[in-house]
């Protein structure tokens, strides 16, 4: 028999009490894991949803003009510049430190040609990438899938005429109109759309691109970083963070996660408060066994050792039962909250920090009643002696 | 020299109103081996005595000597060491821990002590044989008669061996025929050399002690040893 045994027998064979200590600090701990499991899941989510918002970072030749175009108000005829991005040397994206971070890359060859007797905008993209960037894009038929389909914007469609299946002769090749895109109110409905190798021959612009979008996921690093990085292996180009959509995102899931520590802060406070009142009216209702223990030869520090055993077994208990009824309620509440396909993670550092979390509280919220059982007057006690 | 020597022994207790006088210059020299019954009426200072002999609560004025050891001389936890090490206690309503078994009651002095667990429980399994409770060690305090509780608590005074052993109204909730079977092992741990202090106010106890101090008013009444002089000096 140790002082462990003690405080172990206290709690099993006082079952309703020890339940009650448990449920007080379970309850603190599990709402902290459902807010945050939720938060941490929800922003994936949301990343992976503002990953439709297109992309972050841009591409561009160098040049030395300036741009004469504002929200699709065009100065002057198209002007391309000679230089164009070299195709190979993208592949060096891949090589930067950040790399993983990157969702999607998105090259683009841009150029005029006639069809139909008029001078159109022709886009060469890489279809599954582009498609996957501009998730916004409702396409009335079915997107690119092989080299010769072409997909048209809305007023381009309409102004040249076309519907799906249309066959569309540029340059002396002949096209098959796969889709229409549903009206965006930018650019893209001025445009024509097909596989970038076969634009890059039309134009004769082989092995380069004109523009590049850059997609890049990145929750906590800083995106100008990113887009130093980009500038480093790819000398001679333009490397620019669309800092508005980037601002926007870490703003919205800055909020949801201040939302959720707070909430969880003042649950995990009442949390707190339970389980002190519960151990403060323990060690009000065990003066009397207190002060036998205190008679019997224990020191002061013995029934610190034990109140605070006791309250280290309570808390580990809390902590790893919390943690998964956290989690249980997360998994509840996750299909309320988003529409998404969103898996759960069971992630070992939270529940670390779950059973960590009801240590430190459980802790410091019997540490006085422990010191007040401790200072207790035997006699006081005793009072029957 | 006295095993246990109250040297001037006074207790105040103050009050809003008043200032009640428990213990009044008591001096009181016990040799080893006694078995010293201490009686007198409600409120005559026998349980404070017994409080201030258990190294629980400190005299106002006076010293206490056991084994030459100055009980309040010694620091709060060096005192709580002297009551483990000196003292085995037996309160006057049993005060066994509800949560634990007669054997983990019976063990509960040894909690504290650096000593290999299964020595701990021989011990105890000991101490409880010699008490007539072998057959009862894993019974909690609720499933136990009162007869037997109480000798769960003498068995927990008993443990670890000390040389003197306090107790306080030990037949005060039991019926008379347990009274005298409790009374009978005092006795018994007398005889094989267990130094006793017992406070009662049962007069049927008087025979088994060595010696009996009255209290009144917090000052010895009577006191058996001194009795023959007083007698002789009556006459």
């Amino acid at each position: 028999m140790r002082l462990e045994t003690i405080a172990f027998n206290n709690l099993r064979r006082r079952k309703s009490r020890l339940a009650f200590l448990v449920a007080g600090l379970l309850i603190g701990v599990a709402t902290v894991v459902t807010l945050i499991s939720l938060s941490t899941t929800l922003t994936e989510d949301v990343q992976n949803k503002m990953e439709n918002y297109g992309a972050n970072i841009l591409i561009t030749p160098q040049s030395d003009n300036l741009s004469l175009n504002y929200g699709g108000i065009s100065l002057g005829g198209i002007s391309l510049d000679p230089q164009e991005i070299r195709q190979a040397d993208l592949i060096k994206i891949n090589g930067i430190r950040n790399y993983l971070n990157i969702a999607a890359v998105a090259p683009k060859v841009l150029g005029a040609l006639e069809v139909k007797g008029q001078r159109v905008m022709l886009m060469g993209v890489e279809p599954d990438k582009e498609f996957k960037l501009k998730k916004w894009w409702k396409v009335n038929g079915r997107p690119l899938e092989q080299d010769y389909d072409l997909v048209a914007g809305a007023e381009v469609a309409q102004k040249l005429g076309l519907t799906v299946g249309d066959k569309v002769e540029i340059a002396g090749e002949t096209f098959t109109l796969t889709g229409i895109l549903s009206s965006t109110g930018s650019q893209d409905d001025q445009i024509l759309i097909a596989s970038l190798p076969v634009i890059q021959r039309l134009l004769g612009k082989e092995g380069t691109v004109s523009l590049v979008e850059v997609a890049a996921l990145c929750g906590d690093c800083p995106v100008t970083d990113m887009v130093n990085q980009i500038s480093e292996v790819l000398p001679g180009t333009n490397v620019s963070a669309i800092q508005q959509v980037v601002k926007t995102r870490m703003h919205a899931l800055d909020q949801f996660r201040n939302f959720s520590f707070a909430v969880a802060a003042v649950v995990l406070f009442i949390g707190a408060l339970v389980v002190f009142v519960t151990m403060m009216g323990s060690v009000n209702e065990r003066t009397r066994e207190i002060g036998i223990f205190r008679a019997l030869g224990f020191r002061r520090s013995h029934i610190m050792r034990l109140i605070l055993f006791e309250s280290t077994v309570v808390s580990l208990i809390a902590g790893f039962l919390g943690f998964f009824v956290g989690m249980g309620m997360t998994h509840l509440i996750l299909p309320l909250m988003t529409d998404n396909e969103v898996s759960l993670h069971w992630d070992p550092l939270l529940g670390g920090g779950a059973v960590c979390l009801a240590l430190l509280v459980g802790a410091s919220a019997s540490f006085y009643p422990a010191l007040k059982a401790s200072r207790l007057d035997p006699t006081e006690a005793l009072r029957a002696l | 020299m006295p095993f246990v020597h109250l040297k001037q022994i006074e207790k105040h207790y103050e009050s809003d109103a008043d200032c009640v006088i428990a213990l009044n210059k008591l001096e009181l020299a016990v040799e080893e081996g006694c078995f010293l019954g201490v009686m007198g009426p409600s409120g005559s200072g026998k349980s404070t005595l017994l409080t201030i002999l258990g190294g629980l609560c400190h005299p106002t004025n006076g010293k206490i000597l056991v084994d030459d050891i100055d009980v309040y001389g010694l620091s709060s936890e060096k005192r709580a060491d002297f009551r483990r090490e000196y003292l085995g206690f037996v309160f006057q309503s049993f005060n066994l821990i509800p949560y634990l078994t007669a054997l983990e009651n019976v063990m509960l002095p040894l909690a504290v002590k650096k000593m290999p667990v299964a020595e701990k429980k021989q011990r105890a399994i000991e101490v409880l044989g010699r008490v007539g409770l072998s057959h009862r060690v894993g019974h909690l305090p609720n499933q136990l008669s009162g007869g037997e509780q109480e000798r769960v608590a003498i068995a927990r005074a008993l443990v670890n061996e000390p040389p003197l052993i306090l107790a306080d109204e030990p037949t005060g909730s039991l019926d008379i025929a347990t009274s005298r079977e409790i009374m009978d092992l005092f006795k018994q741990l007398n005889e094989e050399g267990q130094t006793i202090i017992m406070v009662t106010h049962n007069d049927e106890n008087r025979p088994y002690f060595d010696r009996t101090v009255v209290l009144r008013d917090g000052a010895i009444d009577s006191d058996s040893a001194r009795a023959p002089k007083a007698v002789a000096q009556a006459g």
